[in-house]
């Protein structure tokens, strides 16, 4: 069973073969069937390849699966072959599964667009990558699915400086070797970690490299749902947590990356609470979201932050899909003010977003979202890198990302209604919202913490191959104290969401008032910063470089050669005497030279 | 005849260095012609001069192959100088001159 | 004798400065004339009788006759001394005189550079002496047979060029060239 781990990869690329050649002239059901069931497919051999590896003969003992050779060069010889371990197959369980509801929801979402075939072409396309992605055995491999969902140049110079260390790209071998050949600290394990980090912060839209994201909203909602939510986001957190032996070589590297994360939650958050569309919102609650599991990383939580990753990947898509189906029903209307009242008109998108909503907000104990952001809040206080510090930015994040997840909830399904909804949503376009209302509530219990029946299914899944948490232990009491404290923020960031947004008439476009609305509307205004910072004076060194002064060296270049030539011809002006001159003169230095030395 | 050998040398290069002017400050081709036989005579007249110093008779051989060579030149050449005549209508060497830049 | 040597030097020297100063073609070829008469008997002092005179029979005799034919053939007119005269201005001389004084201050500071060692000065000394055609004639047949021929072909395509070159522009008939004239 294991051996269809190929197929897992093979199979959303043969979709897209499929449809990329024969697209085009097959009706649109069709092109549907061939979208959707390749993801489907690959999701179902991603189960039954996980049963096997869970339950066979090897019980969770990673596993190697070989293609072919892809080079031999020179030593370098890597290879086209997945490594199967737990880590692994919890992304291809989440980008598979999830990815083929989002299939599912798309088919509808997208009949009446153009190039509906070049759409799943490009979907599934993209599913192959990150499942190639995932499941690299070699770095050059993963670069190759990097590079497939669009890269930044850093992380080739990380491989560069990898690779000239180790002789090797293989992954395994590489974090084996490196802790022998690396002190801790040591600059070169500083440098390779941080071009890494380079690289992860970009993809994962994390500070200063986030504003893309929120652009990125442009793209339809199925796009959005798997690529920003939970798919393409995330491989920053996955190339971390794969490389994690080098960060834990370069510990300054490691407490950048929770930093990083700390400063971006607080960021997304803020940005999100004062957004007028509905995904963009959700948009800056994904930059904000993945800065939790940074935060995770870098205080050295591993499978707590692989936890909290597949639990939003659940609740986020959720989210995408919901407001995708209101900006659908609604006639591509994005701007929260303009919505209200939906949620007689539209139930069951209504009450898979409420649970969305509520597993975002990490509401206590009934939602998934609570575990794991519990879980990330409590080792970023106990864990040996955690301080006191961290674990307070991540609270006052949960604090407002309730407060922007219910404003956000009561503005579109609540109030007085702005306009008619044209449809109800059909059974392909809901019953992917149910099947991810369904696992955010109950995928949080597999992982229970330590004081309310201790189950430790995921962590001990992740923990074969990656190494447990570091704690200084605390007593139970503290961590009810904790959990106590981090259920009363969310509480009490969703009540005041309430008293604020709750049916109140607000008009349908709301003019942003002061100069601190604005700075957060625009995201504190990073693109402005960047615009003066770097465009600014590129444009100005170019305005002024208008004739070009590099040129101009060529130019003179040329104009010299130009000018001996012109000497040169004056030379050869067609008289005899001229040239007998000539001849004297050059037999007078040449005895010159002979007879004077 | 006690000459000293760098004498006669002396009157070779005197006659060589005569032909040498003759032919860069005329402009008439036929005395450009002129001039470069100057020169051929003194060359040939420092061979013999170097075939009588060391009792050879490779010198006068030399001066010999030397006059040979330079019939043939003045034959062609004049012929080339009647060609010009007819061409350019002048005997001015500068009017030849379109083989310039 | 050795006044002789100087008298003929003087001679040739005087000659060739009238040649290359005249105006008048066949008066300058005239002083060649005496100019290579000077050095025939400059020639014959140095013991190199058969020399002198195929220099006064081939150089004077063939070669000098033919730039008289040729002369007389280009029909320069009175024109052409009016030209002469005109053309040589004093101004013009400087420059080659300079040239030609700067080459000839060096081959002359290279011949008294080195003065022959006294074992060559006695060889010199002891070869003063006459050498006869015979002896010229017996060194051209044997070491240098392979130079005779070769001096017989350049003199065979020497006729062969000046008679091709020679000739007089046709005009062609053909009816596509027959406004071209025949080139060279």
């Amino acid at each position: 069973m294991k051996e269809l781990l190929w197929l897992i990869v093979a199979l959303p690329f043969a979709g897209a073969l499929i449809l990329a050649l024969a697209g085009k002239k097959l009706p649109r059901l069709a092109c549907a069937i061939v979208g959707v069931g390749s993801i489907s497919l690959s999701a179902i051999a991603a189960f039954m390849v996980g049963l096997d590896f869970l339950h066979g003969n090897s019980m969770g003992a990673p596993f190697d699966q070989t293609l072919w050779q892809w080079i031999d060069v020179f030593g370098l010889s890597p290879r086209i072959a997945f490594h199967l371990d737990t880590v692994s197959l919890t992304f291809i369980f989440v980008i598979t599964f999830v990815g083929a509801l989002i299939h599912l929801y798309s088919a509808p979402f997208m009949w009446k667009e153009e190039g509906y075939a070049r759409f799943f072409v490009y979907m599934n396309l993209f599913v192959g990558f990150m499942l190639m992605l995932v499941l690299a055995d070699n770095l050059l491999l993963l670069y190759l699915g990097w590079e497939g969902v669009g890269l930044c140049s850093y992380l080739l110079i990380g491989l560069f400086l990898l690779f000239t260390n180790f002789h090797t790209l293989n992954i395994q071998a590489i974090l084996t070797a490196a802790p022998a050949k690396w002190a801790v600290g040591s600059g070169v394990a500083i440098t390779t970690a941080f071009l890494l980090l380079g690289g992860a912060i970009g993809k994962s839209a994390q500070f200063p490299l986030q504003t893309w994201l929120p652009d990125a909203m442009a793209a339809p909602s199925p796009v959005s749902a798997l690529i920003h939510a939970a798919t393409m986001v995330t491989a920053g957190v996955y190339l971390i947590a794969r490389t994690h032996v080098l960060f834990s070589l370069a510990p300054i590297v490691q407490s950048t990356v929770a930093i990083i994360g700390a400063v971006t939650l607080i960021l997304g958050g803020l940005a999100a609470l004062y957004q007028h569309d509905i995904k963009r919102v959700l948009a800056y609650s994904t930059i904000s979201q993945i800065g939790y599991m940074f935060l995770a990383l870098g205080v050295g939580a591993w499978s707590a932050a692989i936890f909290h990753f597949m639990i939003h990947a659940f609740f986020k898509a959720l989210l995408f899909l919901g407001a995708g189906s209101v900006i659908w029903v609604m006639r591509n209307e994005h701007n929260m003010f303009r919505m209200g009242g939906l949620w007689k008109k539209l139930p069951v998108v209504f009450w898979t977003f409420l649970v969305g909503a509520c597993a975002l907000s990490a509401l206590p104990l009934i939602t998934a979202g609570f575990y794991s952001k519990d879980e990330i809040l409590w080792l970023s206080y106990a864990s040996d890198k955690g301080s006191v510090a961290l674990w307070f930015t991540g609270l006052a994040g949960a604090f407002i990302t309730a407060l922007y997840t219910f404003r956000m909830v009561f503005l579109t399904f609540f109030g007085p209604r702005k306009a008619e909804p044209t449809q109800r949503p059909g059974i392909a376009m809901t019953l992917p919202l149910i099947v991810l209302g369904l696992l955010s509530l109950v995928g949080g219990f597999i992982e229970l913490p330590d004081n309310m029946g201790h189950v430790t299914l995921f962590s001990r899944f992740i923990q074969k191959t990656l190494p447990a948490t570091m704690i200084t232990s605390f007593g139970h009491s503290t961590e009810l104290i904790a959990q106590l404290i981090a259920a009363a923020v969310a509480i009490t960031g969703a009540g005041i969401a309430y008293k604020l947004y709750y049916n109140k008439p607000f008009p349908a476009a709301i003019p942003v008032r002061n100069s601190w609305q604005t700075f957060f509307f625009k995201g504190w205004d990073f693109d402005q910063l960047y615009n003066s910072i770097i465009v600014a004076p590129i444009v100005f060194l170019s305005r002024i470089d208008k004739d070009d002064v590099i040129d101009r060296f060529y130019n003179i270049l040329a104009a010299i050669t130009r000018l001996l030539n012109r000497a040169l011809t004056a030379t050869q002006n067609g008289r005899l005497r001229w040239y007998a001159m000539m001849l004297a003169i050059g037999t007078i230095i040449t005895l010159t030279i002979l007879f004077y030395p | 005849m006690t000459i000293p050998t760098e004498q006669q040398i002396l009157l070779a290069v005197i006659l060589f260095c005569i032909g040498l002017t003759g032919v860069l400050v005329r402009r008439n081709v036929i005395f450009m012609l002129m001039s470069v036989e100057v020169m051929l005579n003194a060359a040939g007249l420092a061979f013999i001069v170097g075939g009588a110093a060391w009792g050879h008779a490779d010198g006068q051989v030399m001066f010999l192959f030397i006059l040979a060579m330079a019939a043939a030149e003045v034959a062609v050449g004049l012929a080339l100088i009647i060609q010009l005549y007819n061409k350019f209508k002048s005997d001015d060497a500068d009017k030849a001159s379109d083989m310039r830049g | 004798m050795n006044i002789l040597f100087y008298i003929s030097a003087i001679l040739a020297i005087v000659a060739t400065l009238r040649m290359i100063t005249g105006k008048n073609a066949v008066h300058s070829l005239l002083y060649l004339i005496v100019s290579l008469l000077a050095v025939s008997v400059i020639f014959f002092l140095l013991g190199a009788p058969f020399i002198a005179a195929l220099e006064v029979i081939i150089y004077a005799g063939a070669i000098m006759v033919l730039f008289v034919f040729v002369i007389m053939m280009l029909n320069v007119d009175g024109n052409g001394i009016k030209k002469e005269r005109a053309l040589l201005q004093p101004g013009i001389w400087t420059g080659p005189s300079l040239i030609t004084a700067v080459l000839f201050l060096e081959m002359a500071y290279m011949l008294v550079q080195q003065p022959a060692s006294p074992v060559e000065q006695a060889a010199i000394a002891a070869a003063r002496q006459e050498i006869p055609p015979g002896a010229v004639g017996a060194l051209l047949f044997t070491k240098y047979i392979l130079v005779v021929e070769l001096a017989a072909f350049l003199l065979v395509a020497g006729i062969i060029g000046a008679y091709h070159l020679g000739q007089k522009e046709k005009i062609s008939h053909h009816r596509f060239l027959k406004n071209q004239e025949k080139s060279i």
